[in-house]
């Protein structure tokens, strides 16, 4: 490197190559990056507070647009919370359907995932095809929920349709349509001489580093860190998958670097191992109710007799999405937590970056398959509307008084 | 004086033409990497349209630009396209016509052309520095750098094939355009020759790209790094200027290496002559076969690069031609050279 002058470069709030708001801040000396700053909070919506003033079931499709992608996942970790401080079981047909839906979702965000990263390296061949592959599994999310994107499939305490048994062989299909792709699209993903040279030792994130940063989901996965919440802690249908494992790319018989290649190979894998959940559910899936309650008065009101918190840890397509609520006699919860993948992952950033090219900061910012959106869960402005700064134990300051706050009407 | 009233009618001409040539490519350009992409893409005439918008949108200069060099390389390099486009062009249909080609014979060859080829590349740098964004400064690094890793595997090649002429026509200006027209650079060669002779096609088609910033080597533009890059503060005409230089340059080099490698003609290659009702119209079909292999040598080397590859890294685009190409052009010299010793043993 030479010893030339330094310069800083700002990338966002808006860049072509980002899909949400977020600011970069860069000190480059020639093409390599030296330092970089990251300022968040241009998309922060106050959903947690919207939240804590709605009822329970309303609550679910407010969640369901914390994020465009992981419009499953929220929820999911949501209704996980709430189920998990009402205690109440879940009927084992909601369970697979669920799983279902889940894979379903973590498919095509993975294919979304692949689309970009290939957009991103200037490969729009690539991002094509698999964005049209991806159409499939869009239409089996439209058929069996009747959108898109936002499926309000969930339900405290089950699911709100059945996946019927008219539905089951246009699914057998999808499934079969990606096992037959699979083969040639991984061969195009992985193979591809122009991918390797852009995504091959590029953002490494060390096995140390995503240990000692709390890195999660395929991030930490292609770091060679085995950390799957459907693995550690397993919900809905998880538990009765015997073969399922937290994927790294040792299991594409490399060893891990950790560098983008390696996120490539992970969600490669992961899209096989979707398929194959899929199927298994279908296979397997029991006969029952597909929910505890399906009337939402009634839920609404036994909620409201329980008083106590609870925790949703869900595996979202970009890693562990978790949920925090606090029930108190209330038609909604009195405090709502969302804290979402992106948000563990932001600080992984920075090492990745170190020592990086320009060229590299899309392919690097999208590796870890932001969603800042989800992230943004903050946002400091003083009372002239200008943004300022706080130190972390000013933020765990803040916390304590608001939990003390909280309590202070529980008691 | 005829003389000179059919050359500046013929300049007027190659400016349209070109013009619309250049357009037309980009169009059918993007109406195929859409084929391929498996998408349907923009009509055939969006370029046009593009243009036009263009023209009427209102052109915004930054406020910390320097604005007399911001506003006049857009303008330097349209110029330079359309010249390098008439001394591409004019001296092979004046070969092909039999018309006289005195003028071309003595000024305007290969070697000016070399020079000519870097001017619209040194206009988007000087503009991007002089627009005072920092991501065009970085897009006009990176532009100078390309430049600088291609020019020698051009002058390589570009030299080899004038070094060929004054083998094949003794008599001949060896760097003049008509030469290379009139004597293929493939006659007489042995099986050495040719194998050096497809390493230089290959470093021209390598180079094509590169000159006219498509993918792989878009770096100075990369959308998704730098936005745009180089062009990333211009709007308006001046934008619409930019546009149409890369359009007519994009036609210039893909004439150039059709031009240097073959310059066959309708005649040359069939033996036939056209003639309607006593009149020789065999210039109309030349004209058609040279637009026919201009636009397969565009296809191959840019429409079908850009779709089935990703953008390389500066890094690794210098390293690229400075070490790889370089090497097949010197290699390619070096087998063309060793031929006629080869061919007597």
């Amino acid at each position: 490197m030479s010893k030339g002058s330094t310069y800083k470069l700002q990338i966002g709030p808006t860049h072509p190559a980002f899909k949400e708001p977020v600011r970069f801040e860069f000190e480059v000396d020639g093409e390599h990056i030296l330092n970089c700053d990251i300022d968040m909070g241009y998309t922060h919506r106050g959903i947690e507070k919207v939240a804590v003033e709605r009822n329970f079931i309303q609550i679910i499709y407010l969640l369901e647009r914390v994020c465009g992608i992981c419009s499953f996942s929220h929820p999911m970790g949501y209704c996980l919370a709430v189920e998990n401080a009402a205690d109440m079981e879940v009927p084992a047909r909601a369970k697979y359907i669920r799983t279902i839906l889940g894979e379903l979702e973590r498919l095509h965000s993975h294919l979304l995932w692949t689309g970009v990263a290939a957009h991103e390296i200037g490969f729009d061949t690539l991002f094509y095809y698999t964005w049209t592959i991806r159409e499939k599994v869009m239409d089996s999310l439209e058929a069996v929920t009747g959108n898109r994107v936002n499926y309000a499939m969930l339900t405290i305490g089950g699911v709100r349709r059945d996946i019927t048994p008219d539905l089951v062989p246009m699914l057998r299909e999808t499934v079969d349509y990606y096992h037959e792709l699979y083969d040639k699209a991984s061969e195009i993903l992985l193979d591809d001489l122009t991918v390797r040279l852009r995504s091959e030792n590029v953002g490494i994130l060390t096995y140390d580093q995503a240990v000692n940063l709390c890195a999660v989901g395929p991030t930490a996965r292609a770091s060679g860190l085995a950390k799957d919440v459907r693995v550690d802690y397993p919900v809905n249908a998880y538990p009765d998958i015997p073969w399922l494992k937290a994927i790294t790319p040792r299991d594409f018989g490399k060893e891990p670097v950790g560098d983008v290649y390696d996120r490539f190979i992970v969600r490669v894998l992961e899209i096989k191992q979707s398929i194959d959940i899929i199927e298994f559910c279908l296979d397997n899936m029991p006969e029952g109710p597909i929910a505890v309650e399906t009337n939402a008065i009634k839920m609404i009101n036994s909620l409201k007799k329980i008083q106590g918190e609870g925790i949703g840890r869900y595996e979202a397509p970009r890693g562990e999405v978790s949920h925090y609520h606090i029930l108190d006699n209330r038609e909604g919860p009195v405090c709502s937590k969302v804290k979402a993948p992106t948000y563990s992952n932001i600080i992984s950033w920075v090492p990745m970056f170190l020592g990086a090219e320009i060229a590299d900061i899309p392919l690097i910012m999208s590796a870890i398959d932001p969603c800042i959106a989800c992230a943004d869960r903050m946002s400091m402005v003083n009372r002239s509307g200008n943004k300022f700064q706080m130190s972390a134990s000013d933020l765990r300051k803040l916390s304590i008084e608001k939990m003390n706050r909280i309590r202070g009407i529980k008691g | 004086m005829q003389e000179i009233l059919v050359l500046i009618l013929f300049i007027l001409m190659t400016v349209v033409t070109g013009t619309y040539i250049g357009l037309v490519c980009k169009g059918v350009d993007r109406k195929l990497a859409s084929y391929f992409q498996a998408r349907i893409g923009p009509p055939i005439w969006q370029p046009f349209w593009d243009l036009k918008k263009l023209m009427l949108k209102q052109t915004i200069i930054p406020e910390n630009a320097v604005k007399w060099i911001f506003t006049g390389a857009p303008l330097l390099a349209l110029s330079s396209s359309v010249l390098l486009l008439i001394y591409i062009w004019i001296p092979y249909f004046l070969h092909l016509t039999g018309m006289g080609n005195a003028f071309f014979m003595k000024s305007g060859d290969l070697i000016l052309i070399i020079y000519l080829l870097m001017v619209p590349a040194i206009a988007l740098v000087v503009g991007g520095f002089a627009s005072g964004s920092p991501l065009a400064t970085i897009g006009a690094q990176r532009e100078m750098v390309i430049l600088m890793a291609t020019e020698l595997p051009i002058a390589v090649a570009i030299v080899t094939v004038a070094w060929r002429m004054g083998t094949l026509a003794p008599d001949a200006a060896p760097f003049a355009l008509g030469t290379v027209a009139a004597y293929p650079f493939w006659g007489g060669m042995g099986p050495i020759g040719i194998i050096g002779g497809i390493l230089l096609l290959f470093t021209f088609l390598t180079v094509i790209p590169a000159e006219v910033a498509k993918i792989p080597f878009d770096q100075a533009e990369a959308e998704t790094e730098i936005a745009e890059g180089l062009v990333a503060e211009y709007s308006g005409k001046h934008f619409a200027f930019f546009q149409l230089a890369e359009g007519i340059k994009a036609v210039a080099i893909t004439s150039l290496t059709v031009v240097m490698f073959f310059p066959q003609g309708f005649t040359a290659l069939t033996g036939y002559r056209l003639e309607v009702s006593g009149v020789n119209i065999t210039i109309a079909a030349d004209i058609f076969f040279f637009l026919f292999k201009m636009f397969i040598v565009y296809t191959l080397a840019i429409t079908i690069v850009r779709v089935s590859m990703a953008r390389l890294k500066i890094t690794q685009v210098s390293r690229l031609f400075i070490l790889i190409i370089t090497a097949i052009s010197l290699s390619g010299f070096v087998l063309i050279y060793l031929d006629p010793a080869i061919l007597k043993m």
